[in-house]
């Protein structure tokens, strides 16, 4: 579905990406995760065109996309969550999650998703017409996710959902994320908290200084002792 | 005090005001999408005055009724207007988009005296009349201190103030304004296409620009090359007096700088009304930068 091919980013003169190589596969919960500056969020960022790649290429179904404007990358169905939640304090609730299907016409089935944005996250419901700043930080997350599925996204790129969040609400913004995969929507999770994304993933990727160092099932990578020092802190 | 002479200067601040606000929205518009004060938005208003006089003459030639000429002026104006803004973010400040934020600045200021000069050279750098194109209000005789014009500018420019908030709160447009406004990074990443958001910022901000010369031509029944410099930097002082960035902001700020400028000009004397106005925007400026209704940025540490 998703593919980097030897992608090297830059912020100017420092190299962010180097030879990054990964895929994401129709129907996959895949997580990439990292310590913090390892280049997860340039990862994504590079996906959504807001960095451009300087060597390798991007395919989506096997169609080069590094070259397209974010809004054309929107379009083809990938959907970010990006890392701090980056929502519009000052728009409601429902003007946010109303953004989240910018590029839809389809009034109705707009409707149909904001109830099951609704239904998955009751709170915001009752949110709806509350700025969104005066949100707290879990319900934030809540309203990224749902401001991004209103996309309705073929690929949900999340960017450390479970940041700065108490473990019941971590345990919450999971399960939901598991269940939007389990109803078709193929996810690409970025996570320092590395215990929890393992637990839910099918693949994993280990990235260290901006290498992609390591491939594996989501079980073996739990298992292995060098992961397990590092990212697990076993 | 003479209650008389106090609702004339109410309403003549009032007047000005709301074409100070029309000005000024185009700046806080603009300032809220790319945090630029384009320093041309004032040469923009002078078009739309000298557009709807060239457009108002050739019709004039062929005898249209006059109620129909303004109309037309107007929307002549306001079109030709919205070319210039959209035309000018792409020539002279998309270029600039990434770099230090005095460049685009500087380019902003080459495009006002660029307009200036140019309209000096095609036009003329006299005093030239502008037609009364205003149809009779009979009604309006009963209140002698509202002129047609007065009224005219309140009336049009109140619905051209009521129609832009409509769009901006409850359009998707509109929110997509207000959402790239509030964070360019995110709005992109919902599929928000910046560039056109602030080609349409551009167009709206310059058609409000044109309406305003439009209507304050028809009211001082004379026009310049260089009306845009005072009148843009009184609208600039109001956008500033209401809170850069803020909507109705630049709308309080257009009013409350109108009346200020009538009164001062009626119980003290006309030789300092740009002294008062520029003196409120100093002690603004130092006192509270943010303006009546801007929000006071918390930096954070």
């Amino acid at each position: 579905m998703l593919e980097m091919r030897h992608v090297d980013t830059f912020y100017g003169n420092i190299q962010a990406l180097r030879d990054v190589s990964l895929e994401v596969n129709d129907g996959e919960i895949v997580t990439l995760i990292g310590a913090n500056g390892a280049g997860k969020s340039t990862t994504l960022m590079t996906v959504c065109g807001i960095n451009r790649p300087r060597h390798g290429e991007i395919l989506w179904n096997s169609q080069p996309i590094h070259e397209l404007a974010p809004h054309e990358i929107v379009a083809l169905g990938i959907s970010q969550v990006p890392e701090g939640r980056l929502i519009f304090p000052d728009l409601s609730v429902s003007e946010n999650l109303d953004l989240g299907a910018f590029l839809r016409r389809d009034t109705q089935g707009i409707k149909d998703d904001l109830d099951y944005a609704f239904s998955l996250f009751p709170i915001l419901a009752e949110r709806r017409r509350q700025p969104g700043g005066t949100l707290s930080g879990g319900e934030q997350q809540m309203l990224a996710i749902c401001r991004a599925l209103m996309a309705r996204p073929k690929l949900l790129l999340l960017d450390e959902p479970s940041l700065g969040l108490a473990p019941i609400i971590i345990q919450q913004i999971f399960s939901i994320i598991q269940r939007v995969n389990t109803n078709g929507t193929t996810v690409f999770l970025v996570e320092q908290n590395a215990n929890q994304a393992l637990r839910i993933a099918h693949r994993g990727y280990v990235m260290e200084n901006g290498r992609i160092v390591m491939a594996d099932s989501a079980q073996s990578l739990l298992q292995n002792d060098e992961v397990r020092s590092a990212y697990l802190g076993m | 005090m003479d209650i008389q002479f106090f609702i004339e200067l109410f309403f003549g601040g009032l007047t000005r005001g709301s074409i100070y606000a029309l000005i000024a929205l185009g700046y806080t518009l603009v300032y809220g999408i790319i945090e630029l004060i384009n320093f041309a938005h004032g040469e923009v208003y002078m078009l739309g005055a000298f557009t709807a006089l060239l457009v108002a003459g050739v019709l004039g030639i062929y005898g249209f009724p006059f109620g129909g000429i303004l109309i037309v002026a107007t929307l002549a104006a306001i079109v030709w207007c919205a070319a210039y803004g959209y035309t000018l973010e792409k020539v002279a400040y998309k270029p600039l988009r990434g770099a230090p934020r005095l460049s685009p600045l500087i380019s902003a200021i080459g495009m006002s005296i660029f307009l200036q000069n140019y309209v000096l050279l095609a036009q003329t750098s006299d005093f030239v009349p502008f037609p009364n194109l205003l149809p009779e209000m009979p009604f309006l005789d009963s209140i002698e201190v509202l002129s047609p014009s007065n009224f005219l500018i309140l009336l049009v420019s109140t619905l051209a103030m009521v129609a832009l908030t409509v769009f901006i709160r409850h359009t998707r447009m509109g929110k997509a304004m207000r959402a790239t406004a509030q964070n360019r990074k995110m709005a992109l990443l919902l599929g928000i296409n910046a560039d056109k958001i602030i080609s349409l910022t551009f167009i709206i901000g310059s058609s409000l620009a044109a309406l305003g010369g439009v209507l304050i031509a028809s009211h001082m029944q004379v026009i310049n090359y260089n009306i845009g410099f005072l009148a843009g930097l009184k609208a600039f002082t109001a956008a500033v007096l209401g809170g850069i960035g803020s909507i109705p902001g630049a709308m309080v700020g257009g009013l409350v700088l109108g009346l200020a400028e009538s009164f001062a000009t009626g119980y003290f004397s006309g030789n300092y009304e740009d002294i008062l106005a520029f003196g409120i925007l100093i002690l603004i400026l130092i006192f509270r930068p943010d303006g009546i209704l801007g929000k006071a940025k918390v930096q954070k540490v």
